[in-house]
């Protein structure tokens, strides 16, 4: 039975729907139970009488909830099918061609395309026609068989990374078998030559159906750099309504993993078959980038590699004089690192070590002299297209390098000497720069009217200096002088790389000359002469899918067809290595445009969808169950049960939606990261003191009780009014929103981790405060020969701890609440420890005390068991006796009294140093 | 034996509850500064009021040596006169008042803590001021020092088992003050005999309502539901008690009235609290009460 597309497998439940009113009758009758709550108001409330009994019946919108929920339960069970496949379509006897286009056009849609094949295959089967394969972009003959076995080799069928030529369309026209068969071509949807041909051929055997999804397809061809930054060019078969699509830029992160380094969204406007985008990236990042995709396509024609054009320039950097010892905005290379470290790669060492690396850029700075082998090499290098970039200074004025004739590493002759303007001791302005030549590289560049020159080298006038002039100072001296060797070429900067001369290297100009002169730019790819007779080696070859994978032992292919041939099964696109730089091939080129196919209209044309069935009984069910769990939060709430948050807080309820709410969003797992944040909000939130964990139960107890009485006392005899201590696992828990931590020794307390020492030393350093109590009395006076102490000098050692002193009689710990002498806790031992006075305090006459530490001191050790002494129980009792008697009490008086002046010196640092309390405080000292 | 250990185990419990009570109040009590209290005028007191040449009839070891030393004439050293009067609290330990609408919440406590919490610390700044403080009831009649504050802590935390509370006039000083602290949910009639008899003593006092906000407001409730008194001696049924709210906040007003009614004939102030307020904004008000502010 079926209604629509909608099919029954078991039509007969359905007669159970007619019990429905039955239900909603009975239902009806019922009124929801009630809820008991005590309330002392009742007396006021007896007498008052329901003004209807409207509620006594279930409301009508919760029957129906119910009625809902029945029905899609008996519907569900009743087994509804959404398109039920009775219909098998109708087959001819004729064996069956299949013809793939297999191109990387193909890999979008490559699962879709499988899937109806093995459908295809199957009715094949169930039909027993035998079935031949042949895939375009690879052809080999085809060989009618039965459709199982074909069945079995689908799954090693994949897309290739190349399109099907029209020299393969004519293979594949020639190995065509003879006599009748129905074709279905599964097309990848681009316009190709020899289509046509190979239709007619195929039309000529037979029925030809063709499947292609209607979904154009979308490359990316390769970046074009422009003005330093990245133009991407999309490009999609066919027109259309316009659409957006993201390209996603890959690159390897600092750690050298491949991760996505920028977006760049791109527009097809409608009825264009080409989106283009600027991708402007930092010059560090842009080296990283290893390849361009469109987000979503998966297949190589949408991934474009890059190459080494996208790689930094390797910038040589020697110095003249390396004094380390003077200013570091002396060096005469810092202002050029600072101009290339952004857009370059440095490499530091001798000329002799950087040479064979073969940099793209030498730069000199003040080198006078080299060495006859280096001026060799040097000279070599240049001739092969190397750019060396010379700067002046103080030793090339000074030497006769280049003085009577020219020198082979000099564009220009030098006077001897130099001449400076503008300075103290001579006559004029300092020189400014003329606007840059229509010959000069630098055309078009600004010159900024606060660049000066006040010292420079001069070149001699000669037949060839004219040509050789890129810069001049406002009064026609050459200030940048240029001549080409071989391939390459040397500059001279009249003046220094640091701002002794000019300010040049100060202003923005400076990075500019630099770009234009290509010592911060991209490299240009090579030529067809230089890539001629040369071979390159395949390191990663992309799949259909737009995978890179191992080339494995593909052979190397000749320069030369980098330019000229098309891809194929022997050219594969990826990246190939040759002699000193690297090659990204890519499925598509640059310009290169993707047209659709134009079928004629004669073919059928199908798409790649087949309808399949879906069975709906399980979406019904858990709708069913969904319904049910609204009906509960809906009668809880109609019976007054589902309380507002604020009351139900800690009540049963909230347990109860809770549970739920987890049954139905399974992701809110978060629950034990809160648990801690909770806790740092609370000691945010209030001033809380917190105690170490021990991991010995009976001490971490004392602690936190002790910290509790502490707590009371604050509370009591102070304003600060602290909440409830916290535990603090110092391993977990963040240290700083606690002002004071309490650090009781236990011999066995494991000693905290590196990363635990790390936030221990961050809470020294900024502010906390530790209260380390070996809780023996002392015994061993502070030295080692108590276990407990043994273990402090362990647990302290890789603390940042400052010299430590017995506590001075004029501490600021003495009076910043009570004036106290000793500390005693439930033992009375000597002495405190605290942050060592600076050798430089000095009781200035007539003061009761120094003018000692700024800060608060970060530890104070002891060992009086302060915490036995202070701690109370939840109702102010004290757990530990402390002493005998009145005595006693007085010792733990005393205690609670460090305690409060202790938490007062956290809080209030130094202030009770403040002289301004010296006459109240001398008044109460002389008593 | 065992008799008198559980009566000390028992007694030893009872008394762990006092220090933070009395803590609590304490507290509270430390909030409000002590104004001027005395009467302006020589008398029995602990406050230096004037020196005063000797008159005939002045013993001898009243004089202030120190301060006739240096002249001619003696001196006499007065005291300025400070009233000491008798105040008699009641606070309701009935069951109704061990409600609270959201137990675990530290800011609504149940009604009888507020209560006590407030009495006490009443009674602790009556006492800094002078006053003789002391119990409803025949146990504790009012007298002054640091002892007594002790016995009235111990005094007020005692529950009563009833339903509802009723004013106890037994024991009131003649001409005395008088404070009543309950929620005055129970019967009316109780209130008005106890005023009554108070008015006739020439009592007079402060009547206190303390109530919990969901008494105030009777906001969450809805749906059927069966309402039961502390002490379940009392219950209501309804099917849709959201429908009772206004209702009952015109009971709720109609008694707040009879009871503001009642005090205006008798002489007597009415102030209201609610737990979710601040104890120590009605400290303030019940101390001024006392001192007389709002007193016409």
């Amino acid at each position: 039975m079926s209604l629509g597309p909608i099919g029954f497998a078991a039509p007969w439940l359905l007669i159970a729907l007619a019990a429905l009113p039955v239900l909603w009758i009975i239902l009806r009758a019922v009124p929801p139970s009630p809820i008991q709550k005590r309330f002392p108001g009742v007396a006021l409330l007896i007498g008052l009488d329901d003004d209807d009994s409207v509620t006594d019946r279930t409301p009508w919108w919760l029957l129906m909830l119910r009625m809902l929920a029945v029905a899609a339960v008996i519907v569900g069970l009743a087994g509804p099918i959404l398109n039920p496949q009775t219909a098998v379509e109708e087959t001819s006897g004729d064996p069956l061609l299949i013809v793939l286009d297999g191109s990387w056009a193909s890999a979008r849609d490559w699962p879709e395309q499988a899937d109806l094949l093995d459908g295809l295959l199957a009715e094949a089967n169930r039909a027993a026609r035998s079935v031949a394969l042949l895939q375009l972009s690879n052809p080999e003959p085809p060989v009618f068989q039965t459709a199982d076995t074909l069945r079995n080799r689908l799954a090693g069928l994949s897309p290739d990374a190349w399109s099907p030529t029209a020299g393969f369309m004519t293979d594949a026209q020639d190995l065509l078998p003879d006599g009748p068969f129905e074709t279905r071509w599964f097309s990848d949807g681009l316009s190709r030559e020899g289509r046509t041909d190979l239709l007619a051929a195929l039309n000529a055997r037979g029925s030809v159906t063709v499947h292609e999804s209607a979904v154009p397809v979308i490359a990316l061809t390769p970046p074009v750099i422009e003005d330093g930054d990245i133009v991407l060019t999309a490009i999609r078969a066919g027109t259309g309504a316009s659409r957006e699509i993201v390209i996603e830029a890959h690159g390897r992160d600092p750690s050298g993993s491949i991760v996505l380094l920028a977006n760049l969204p791109l527009t097809f406007e409608a009825d264009a078959t080409e989106a283009t985008g600027v991708l402007s990236l930092p010059a560090e990042l842009r080296a990283r980038l290893t390849r361009f995709e469109v987000a979503g396509q998966r297949h190589a024609g949408a991934v474009t590699l890059t190459d080494d054009s996208l790689k930094r320039r390797e910038v040589a950097l020697i110095a003249g004089r390396e004094d380390r010892e003077g200013l570091e905005l002396l060096s005469p290379l810092h202002y050029l690192r600072q101009a290339l470290e952004p857009s370059a790669e440095i490499l530091n060492g001798s000329l002799t070590d950087v040479l064979p690396a073969n940099p793209d850029v030498v730069v000199l700075a003040d080198v006078a002299t080299l060495s006859e082998a280096e001026g060799a090499a040097l000279l070599d290098w240049v001739d092969r297209g190397g750019m060396l970039l010379r700067f002046a200074g103080s030793r090339l004025a000074a030497s006769d390098v280049s003085r009577t004739e020219e020198h082979p590493l000099m564009p220009v002759r030098l006077r001897a000497g130099g001449r400076s303007v503008g300075g103290a001791m001579s006559w004029g302005e300092p020189k400014t720069l003329a606007p840059f030549t229509e010959q000069s590289p630098f055309f078009g560049l600004d010159v900024p009217e606060d660049v000066t020159v006040s010292a420079q080298v001069m070149a001699q006038p000669d037949p060839t200096l004219a040509d050789r002039v890129i810069a001049q100072l406002s009064d026609g001296t050459p200030l940048i002088t240029r001549k080409r060797i071989g391939a390459g070429q040397v500059v001279l900067f009249h003046v220094t790389a640091n701002a002794e001369w000019s300010t040049l290297p100060l202003s923005g100009l400076f990075v500019q000359l630099l770009e234009r002169l290509a010592v911060s730019s991209a490299i240009d790819l090579p030529t067809l002469e230089e890539l001629a007779g040369t071979t390159w080696q395949p390191v990663q070859v992309l799949t259909g899918f737009g995978n890179l994978e191992d080339a494995g032992t593909l052979p190397g292919v000749d320069g030369a067809r980098f330019l000229e041939d098309t891809i194929g099964p022997d050219f594969h696109p990826g990246l190939y290595e040759g002699p000193d730089r690297r090659l990204a091939l890519n499925v598509l080129m640059t310009g290169d445009r993707i047209a659709p196919v134009a079928w004629p209209a004669t073919t059928t044309v199908v798409g790649l969808d087949r309808p399949s069935e879906t069975p709906l009984g399980g979406w019904l069910l858990a709708a069913a169950m969904l319904l049910l769990a609204v009906d509960v939060f809906a009668s809880l709430a109609l019976s007054g049960r589902l309380a507002p948050m604020r009351a139900a807080r800690a009540s049963g309820t909230t347990a109860a939606m809770v549970a739920l709410a987890l049954v139905f969003v399974p992701a809110m797992s978060g629950a034990q990261q809160d648990d801690g944040t909770d806790k740092a909000l609370h000691a945010v939130s209030e001033v809380v003191l917190a105690h170490v964990i021990t991991g010995d139960k009976a001490v971490d107890d004392a602690a936190l009780a002790g910290l509790r009485g502490l707590g009371e006392t604050l509370f009591f005899r102070t304003s600060v009014e602290p909440s409830d201590p916290d535990s603090v696992n110092l391993e977990t828990d963040e240290l700083s929103v606690y002002p004071f931590l309490y650090w009781p020794i236990t011999e066995n307390q494991p000693i905290p981790s590196d990363e635990a020492y790390l936030k221990l030393n961050e809470y020294l350093r900024t502010g906390g405060m530790i209260l380390f109590d070996t809780r023996d009395a002392n015994v061993a006076g502070f030295g080692a020969s108590s276990p407990n102490g043994r273990k402090l000098q362990r647990l302290a050692a890789p603390l940042d701890v400052p010299p430590l002193e017995p506590i001075p009689p004029d501490h600021v710990l003495t009076r910043t609440f009570y004036l106290l002498q000793d500390f005693p806790g439930r033992h009375t031992g000597r002495s405190v420890w605290v942050e060592a006075a600076p050798p430089d305090a000095e009781q200035v006459e007539g003061m009761p005390f120094r003018n000692l530490n700024d800060n608060v001191t970060p530890v104070v050790i002891g060992g009086n068991d302060w915490a036995s002494a202070w701690a109370m129980d939840s109702r102010g009792n004290p757990l530990f006796p402390v002493g005998r008697g009145f005595a006693g009490e007085r010792q733990r008086e005393l205690a609670f009294r460090f305690g409060v002046n202790l938490v007062m010196h956290v809080l209030t640092g130094n202030y009770k140093s403040d002289q301004v309390h010296v006459p109240a405080l001398l008044d109460r000292l002389g008593q | 034996m065992s008799e008198t250990a559980q009566f000390r185990a028992k007694a030893e419990a009872e008394a762990a509850r006092l220090p933070p009570l009395l803590a609590r109040a304490e507290h509270l009590a430390g909030t409000v500064l002590l104004g001027e209290h005395g009467r302006r005028r020589p008398g029995m007191g602990d406050d230096f009021w004037q020196y005063r040449p000797v008159q005939p009839g002045d013993e001898l070891r009243q004089i202030d040596w120190r301060r006739s030393g240096r002249s001619d004439t003696q001196y006499l050293r007065q005291t300025e006169w400070q009233i000491a009067q008798s105040v008699t609290i009641w606070v309701d330990g009935a069951a109704s008042m061990r409600f609270s609408s959201d137990p675990g919440n530290p800011d609504i406590p149940e009604k009888a803590e507020r209560a006590r919490v407030l009495a006490l610390a009443l009674a602790i700044l009556l006492n800094r001021a002078g006053e003789r403080v002391g119990l409803a009831g025949t146990d504790l009649p009012p007298r002054r020092g640091e002892p007594q504050i002790e016995r009235l802590a111990q005094g007020l935390s005692s529950d009563d088992a009833a339903d509802y509370g009723k004013p106890d006039t037994n024991g009131m000083l003649a001409h005395g003050r008088a404070l009543f602290v309950s929620d005055f949910l129970g019967s009316i009639e109780g209130v008005r005999d106890a005023l009554t008899t108070a008015a006739d003593r020439g009592v007079q006092g402060i009547v206190y309502q303390v109530l919990d906000p969901e008494e105030e407001m009777f906001s969450s409730f809805r749906g059927r539901t069966i309402f039961k008194s502390m002490g379940d001696t009392l219950t209501h049924e309804t099917l849709k008690a959201s429908d009772l709210k206004v209702r009952y906040l015109e009971r709720l007003d109609q008694r707040k009235y009879e009871l503001e009614e009642l005090c205006r004939r008798t002489g007597w102030l009415f102030g209201r609290h609610t737990t979710s307020n601040s104890a120590q904004e009605a400290l303030q008000w019940l101390y001024h009460a006392f001192d007389g502010e709002y007193r016409g």
